[in-house]
C-alpha cells in the first residue's frame, strides 16, 4: 500500500512538473520595486538566436552608375548604384523566394517587365521597408527592416491576418467571433478578429485602443461597454503573445493607463501600432486588386501585418540583430524614382515635395 | 478513539427513518419515505430524504431546467451540434448577452442576445424560487430565516452583475456571458475598463470578508474536528452540558491568542463574513461605472493608491506626429 501510494506521488509529480518549464531562468527588474514588473527570460533557449542570413556576398560600391540609367523600370531602388542593386536583388531573392529564385518575381526574358504581380508587389514592398526605416525610426530606431524581417524565407510571412467573414445570423456554428482558442486571441475566449478592429490602417474604420477614462466620474465623453473593451484587450493579448512578454514589460499593472507610470517600451508599442496602421493602410491595402485571389483574405483583402509578423515571439526581432545596416539601398527615400515611371503605381504613398505624407495619415489617427 | 480522527464518518446508524416534526396545515406531503446511503453517509448523513418540494420547489427546478437548457443548447449549436466538440471546446463556449446596439431593451433578436435574456429570466425565477422555499422551509420548522437571508445576499451580487448594473448603466452589453471561460474574461475586462477594480474599496471589503471567510472556516472546522476525541462535534450534547470538548477548544484559542469565540458566537462571525463578501461584492460592482469610472484615480484622490517614480515616459499622442 505505502508503495503504490509513492509510485503515485512520484508519477503524479512527474506529470505536474511536465508542465513546467525547468531550465534556468533570468529575472529582470524593469519597473519600480514592489510593483512585479520583471521580466523572465530562459538562460538557454534551443532556438535562442535565429538565423539571420549572411549577405549573398561583400557588400560592393555605394559609387559608380545609378540602377536606372543601367536598368530600365526601376522605380524605387533607382538611386542606388547598379552594384548595389544587383547586391539587393540577390539578398531578397534569398530573403523571399530561396526556391523559385528571380523568376518568382520577373519574366526571365525581360526583367524590367511588370507583367508578374509579385513585381508589383515587391515594388511596393520596398517602398514601404525604405518608409519604415526613414520614418518610423522611433519603433526600429537604428535597426531597421528588411524584407526577412518579416518574410525569413518565405513568400507569405508566416504571421499575417485579414477581415473576418461576417458572422452567421442564426445560433448555428455562431460564436459571436469570439470564444475560440486560437492564437489571435491567445487562446482565450476574447473576440479573435480583434486586429481587423484597431489595425486595418483605414482611419474610418480603425477604432481607438483607448478604453479607461480620463475623469474619476463617468461622462459622455467615455461610454464604452464592458463587451466592447474586450477586443482591446485581446489586441493586447495579441502584442504580449507576438513579444514574448507580459503586461509589465510596457505596464505598470497599478494602472494600464497613465504614461508616467509605464516603461519607455510602451512608447515604443505605441509607435509600433501606428506603423503597423500605415503598413496595411498605405501599402498592402492598396495592393488589393494587384494580388490573385488566392493570395486574399475571405473577404478579398490582402493579407496583412500585425505584430507577430515581424516580432515573431521576440520583444526584438531576431534579438535586436541589425542586419539591415548591411543593405544601404533598403534606407532611401520611399518615394518612386521621378524620372523612369510608365505607369505610376496606383497609389503612390506621396509625392516627393511631401515626404511626410504616409505619416500624415498616421496623425489623423495619433488620438487612438 | 480513532474514530474521531478520520477523514470520513466511521459509523453510520441505520434504523428506521427519521421522519422529522409534523408539517403546519396547508403543508404539502414530503416525497418519499426516507432511505440509507453508505456512501452519502461517509460524507454526511446516511439518511436520503424524505424530501419537501412544495410549489416554489417544483416551479424552481423547472425554471432553472429552462435555464440550464438554453445556455446548454445555444452552447451545442455554436459548435454545430457536435457533441465531441461541445466537451473540448466547453470552458470556450457562451452564451453572449446582447451587444452595446440594443441598449437595455427586453426585445432583442434571440440570436443576438435574446436567448440570454431569456436564460437570465428563467435563471432568476428559479433562484428566487428556491429562495421563498428556503425561507418557508425554515419558517415551517420554526427556525430562524438565516439561510435565507445570507442565500438572499448571493442573489444580491448575482442580480447586481446581471441585472441592476445593467439597468443603471443602460444596456445589456455591460453583463456576464454565461460561460466559463468567457465570464473570467469578462472579469478581467471590466477592471480594465474601469480603471483597476483593486482600487474599489468596496472590492477589497469583498476580498477582506472572503479570505477571512476561509481563514474562519479553517478555524472553527479544525477546532471542532481537534476535539472530536472529545465529542466536541455533538452540538447539542455540549450545549446542554458544556464537557471537556467546548473547554478545551475554547481554552486552545484564548491560551494561543488571549481571546476565544463561544460556541454561538463563532457561528456569528462566519455568518456576517460570508454574508458580507457578496454584499459589499455587489455594492462595488454597482458603484462602478454608475458612480465611479476610473477607481485608479479616484484611490489618488483618496490617498488610497500608492504613488510610483514618475518614469518620464510621455502619452505620444500628444507630441503630434506619429513618426520620425
Amino acid at each position: 500500500m505505502k508503495r503504490t501510494i509513492a509510485i503515485a506521488a512520484l508519477a503524479s509529480a512527474a506529470l505536474t512538473l511536465s508542465g513546467c518549464e525547468l531550465g534556468p531562468k533570468q529575472s529582470v527588474q524593469n519597473g519600480h520595486r514592489g510593483t512585479g514588473m520583471d521580466t523572465v527570460t530562459l538562460k538557454k533557449v534551443a532556438m535562442a538566436k535565429d538565423d539571420v542570413p549572411a549577405p549573398p556576398y561583400e557588400s560592393p560600391s555605394t559609387e559608380g552608375p545609378r540602377a536606372r540609367e543601367v536598368y530600365q523600370n526601376v522605380q524605387v531602388l533607382g538611386d542606388v548604384s547598379e552594384e548595389q542593386f544587383t547586391y539587393t536583388m540577390a539578398a531578397i531573392t534569398a530573403w523571399v523566394a530561396p526556391e523559385k529564385g528571380c523568376n518568382y518575381c520577373h519574366n526571365p526574358e525581360n526583367m524590367a517587365s511588370d507583367e508578374i504581380y509579385t513585381k508589383v508587389a515587391a515594388r511596393k514592398m520596398l517602398q514601404m521597408t525604405r518608409n519604415i526605416n526613414q520614418n518610423w525610426t522611433k519603433h526600429v530606431a537604428t535597426t531597421g527592416v528588411t524584407c526577412w524581417t518579416c518574410h525569413r524565407g518565405n513568400a507569405i510571412p508566416a504571421n499575417y491576418w485579414a477581415l473576418p467573414e461576417p458572422g452567421t445570423n442564426g445560433i448555428i456554428g455562431n460564436r459571436h467571433g469570439q470564444n475560440q482558442p486560437l492564437p489571435a486571441s491567445a487562446y482565450s475566449s476574447l473576440p479573435n478578429a480583434s486586429l481587423a478592429l484597431y489595425l486595418t490602417g483605414d482611419p474610418k474604420t480603425d477604432k481607438s485602443i483607448r478604453v479607461v477614462s480620463d475623469g474619476m466620474h463617468p461622462t459622455t465623453a467615455n461610454k464604452l461597454s464592458v463587451k466592447e473593451t474586450e477586443p482591446q484587450y485581446a489586441l493586447m493579448n495579441h502584442i504580449s503573445t507576438s513579444l514574448g512578454v507580459n503586461c509589465t514589460f510596457c505596464h505598470n499593472a497599478q494602472a494600464f493607463k497613465p504614461w508616467n507610470i509605464s516603461t519607455p517600451k510602451r512608447a515604443t508599442a505605441w509607435y509600433g501600432l501606428r506603423m503597423v496602421r500605415d503598413i496595411n493602410g498605405q501599402y498592402i491595402s492598396t495592393l488589393k486588386d494587384v494580388f490573385p485571389a488566392h493570395r486574399k483574405g475571405p473577404m478579398g483583402d490582402p493579407f496583412k501585418v500585425s505584430c507577430a509578423t515581424c516580432h515573431q515571439g521576440k520583444s526584438k526581432p531576431m534579438g535586436g540583430y541589425k542586419m539591415a545596416k548591411d543593405y544601404p539601398a533598403l534606407w532611401g527615400s520611399p518615394t518612386a524614382t521621378p524620372a523612369a515611371v510608365p505607369a505610376a503605381p496606383a497609389a503612390a504613398p506621396a509625392a516627393p515635395a511631401e515626404p511626410a505624407a504616409p505619416v500624415a495619415g498616421a496623425v489623423t489617427t495619433a488620438t487612438h | 478513539m480513532a474514530t474521531y480522527q478520520n477523514i470520513f464518518t466511521q459509523v453510520q446508524l441505520r434504523g428506521h427513518p427519521e421522519a422529522g416534526i409534523d408539517l403546519p396545515p396547508g403543508s404539502e406531503p414530503r416525497i418519499g419515505k426516507g432511505s440509507f446511503n453508505h456512501l452519502m453517509g461517509i460524507i454526511g448523513h446516511a439518511q436520503i430524504g424524505p424530501v419537501y418540494l412544495g410549489w416554489t420547489g417544483v416551479f424552481a427546478l423547472i425554471f432553472g431546467f429552462f435555464a440550464i437548457e438554453i445556455i446548454g443548447l445555444n452552447m451545442l449549436a455554436s459548435v454545430n451540434w457536435n457533441p465531441i466538440q461541445f466537451v473540448r471546446m466547453l470552458p470556450w463556449l457562451s452564451l453572449e448577452p446582447p451587444g452595446p446596439e440594443y441598449g437595455f431593451t427586453p426585445f432583442v433578436p434571440l440570436a443576438k442576445g435574446g436567448w440570454w435574456i431569456l436564460a437570465g429570466f428563467f435563471l432568476t425565477t428559479s433562484i428566487i424560487l428556491w429562495w421563498i422555499r428556503t425561507y418557508t422551509r425554515a419558517r415551517a420548522l420554526g427556525m430562524g430565516t438565516h439561510v435565507a437571508w445570507a442565500f438572499a445576499s448571493a442573489i444580491w451580487l448575482y442580480l447586481v452583475l446581471g441585472f441592476i448594473r445593467p439597468f443603471f448603466m443602460g444596456s445589456w452589453a455591460e453583463s456576464v456571458p454565461f460561460g466559463i471561460f468567457p465570464h473570467l474574461d469578462w472579469t478581467a475586462a471590466f477592471s480594465i475598463r474601469y480603471g483597476n477594480l483593486f482600487y474599489n474599496p468596496f472590492h477589497a471589503f469583498s476580498i477582506a470578508f472572503l479570505y477571512g471567510s476561509t481563514l474562519l472556516f479553517a478555524m472553527h472546522g479544525a477546532t471542532i474536528l481537534a476535539v472530536g476525541r472529545y465529542g466536541g462535534e455533538r452540538e447539542i450534547e455540549q450545549i446542554t452540558d458544556r464537557g471537556t470538548a467546548s473547554e478545551r477548544a475554547a481554552l486552545f484559542w484564548r491560551w494561543t491568542m488571549g481571546f476565544n469565540a463561544t460556541m454561538e458566537s463563532i457561528h456569528r462571525w462566519a455568518w456576517w463574513f460570508a454574508v458580507l463578501t457578496t454584499l459589499t461584492g455587489g455594492i462595488g460592482i454597482l458603484l462602478t461605472g454608475t458612480v465611479v469610472d476610473n477607481w485608479y484615480l479616484w484611490a489618488q484622490q483618496h490617498g488610497y493608491a500608492p504613488m510610483y517614480p514618475d518614469t518620464g515616459v510621455i502619452d505620444p499622442a500628444t507630441l503630434g506626429s506619429a513618426g520620425q
